[in-house]
């Protein structure tokens, strides 16, 4: 009866201990920030899938406004197939969720990206020159469409920087960076300015040239 | 720092030299921060804020009477916000970065509009809402902004061109299904909850029971206990079937409850518990009733479109 007793007590020990081990783990964790860093990772996810689904929205644009550009017989054709070739490099891109680990797939993505779109903004600054274009109603709905699709990616890459920043900073600051060691989490790459020298000088007009 | 033991001490030029230092670093500061300023986001004080002056009062006033009876009607809010000018941001960022602060909408619904005039600048702007991208996508907006806003505000009639686009929009909201708006009746209903209910009852049957108990005795204590849930029952859920139900069910439990040993002790700890529950279960909000806030919900990703007169 007495050994029954005994035994009975020593597993209830090693239970408590067990428990107790795993809350202490829990505990820890959750100070060392764990639940942050899972919480803030699925946060740059789903603002990374916006930024997608909007640049994807602006490559299904552009086979619209390409169509509606070629109506115009005389159209300045380099701009045109410049705009298809970035449009098929962008989209030719695969992008997968580890992108966003791979600070070299992801910068090879953004300049796709950026390309498309220096390519179409040009497209729509030639486009002024051509008085039909201008009056056909398509094409200035286009216009507008494009101009919002441009608005939403912008908005969708800022909250994506802002959700990469609570992540870095997580990810480097003390003592949560010690959790980051250990579980191999690395600081996130962020949208950057691609051509930042070709934005730093102004663009030439010609207005002599038609 | 060494500018400033270049003031306190040394040869005299080199005394002058530290205080221009100091002036030069302390204007390029100064030109520094005012490159850097945005413009701060206005306090939503109502449907329309005028910061220019625009609006005579009696035009606010019926643009601000519309859109209120809109947002009773049908829960969009659509707020007009009138400035002088964005600069130095696009009026597009700046319409966004306002419209995210206020984060006008419905809280659960998150329809909200704004039309942001920037009348120096000669542009204006529709910012909607995610949830309104639908009702109002981007060509819509566009067109609004054609028809109603441009050839009237080329006039310089601008209380005539907002209220054209402020009916337009409506058009435009209420050809979309949104939720219907809750009012202060419909708002006390949906604050009834089964489980709100059943916490109550379980907390106040030990209460009632051990009460009614000690003054009448185990059995007609039990019974006065079930009496008194089923009309509470009946009174909340309008059901005799229910009521007859839930007091069988606190009388089986009352008196189940006062043969446990340990009842007294129990029921102590809980009376406590009941208290807090019963005083918060009356409670419901019933805010919002005079004044204009924010819904709090809107959430918006650069939705809408732009235009100049």
């Amino acid at each position: 009866m007495r050994v029954y007793a005994k035994v009975a007590v020593f597993t209830l020990e090693i239970y408590m201990t067990r428990w107790l081990l795993i809350l202490l783990t829990a505990l820890s964790l959750t100070g060392c920030g764990y639940n942050d860093f899972q919480r803030l990772d699925e946060q740059t996810k789903s603002a990374w899938s916006e930024v997608l689904n909007q640049y994807q929205r602006r490559a299904d644009l552009v086979p619209n406004i390409v169509a509606t550009v070629k109506g115009e017989a005389a159209f300045e054709q380099e701009t045109l197939t410049k705009v298809i070739e970035a449009r098929a490099k962008a989209t030719s891109i695969q992008v997968t969720p580890e992108t966003l680990n791979n600070p070299e797939a992801f910068n090879k993505f953004q300049a796709a990206q950026g390309e498309l779109g220096s390519a179409l903004s040009r497209l729509m600054v030639v486009a002024e020159q051509y008085p039909n274009l201008k009056a056909n109603q398509g094409f200035s709905d286009l216009r507008v469409q494009l101009e919002g699709t441009e608005n939403r990616v912008t908005v969708a890459r800022n909250r994506y920087i802002q959700a990469v920043q609570a992540y870095n900073v997580m990810a480097r600051s003390f003592p949560s960076n010690l959790t980051a060691m250990v579980f191999g989490y690395q600081p996130k790459p962020s949208f950057s300015v691609q051509n930042e020298a070709a934005i730093s000088t102004p663009p030439v007009v010609d207005f002599k040239k038609k | 720092m060494s500018t400033i033991f270049l003031l306190q001490s040394g040869p005299a030029p080199l005394k002058r030299l530290g205080r221009w230092l100091l002036l030069v670093c302390l204007g390029g500061l100064l030109l520094l921060s005012q490159a850097r300023a945005q413009l701060a986001v206005p306090t939503l004080s109502g449907h329309v804020i005028d910061s220019t002056g625009t609006l005579s009062s009696a035009q606010a006033q019926q643009l601000e009477a519309k859109l209120s009876a809109f947002e009773q009607s049908r829960g969009t809010q659509l707020v007009l916000l009138l400035v002088a000018t964005t600069q130095p941001e696009d009026i597009a960022s700046y319409g966004n970065r306002v419209a995210n602060s206020w984060k006008i909408g419905r809280k659960e619904v998150g329809d909200g509009l704004l039309l942001i005039v920037a009348k120096d600048d000669r542009q204006v702007r529709i910012e909607v809402a995610k949830t309104l991208e639908g009702a109002i996508p981007d060509l819509a907006a566009k067109r609004v902004i054609e028809q109603a806003i441009t050839p009237r505000f080329k006039q310089g009639d601008f209380a005539g061109g907002l209220g054209a686009a402020v009916d337009q929009l409506m058009a435009l909201v209420t050809g979309e299904a949104l939720p219907a708006p809750v009012t202060a009746v419909g708002r006390g209903q949906a604050g009834f909850q089964w489980t709100d209910m059943a916490i109550f009852m379980f907390f106040a049957i030990p209460v009632l029971g051990a009460v009614a108990r000690s003054v009448l005795g185990n059995k007609l204590g039990s019974l006065a206990t079930g009496g008194v849930l089923g009309g509470i029952a009946w009174f909340a859920t309008a059901s005799l079937v229910l009521a007859v139900l839930a007091a069988m069910a606190a009388f089986v439990f009352a008196l189940f409850s006062g043969s446990m040993p340990t009842g007294g002790r129990g029921s102590g700890r809980h009376g406590g518990w009941g208290g807090g529950t019963g005083g918060g279960f009356g409670g419901g909000g019933f805010g919002g009733g005079g004044g204009f806030g924010s819904g709090g919900g809107g959430d918006f990703g650069g939705g809408g479109a732009s235009g100049r007169w």
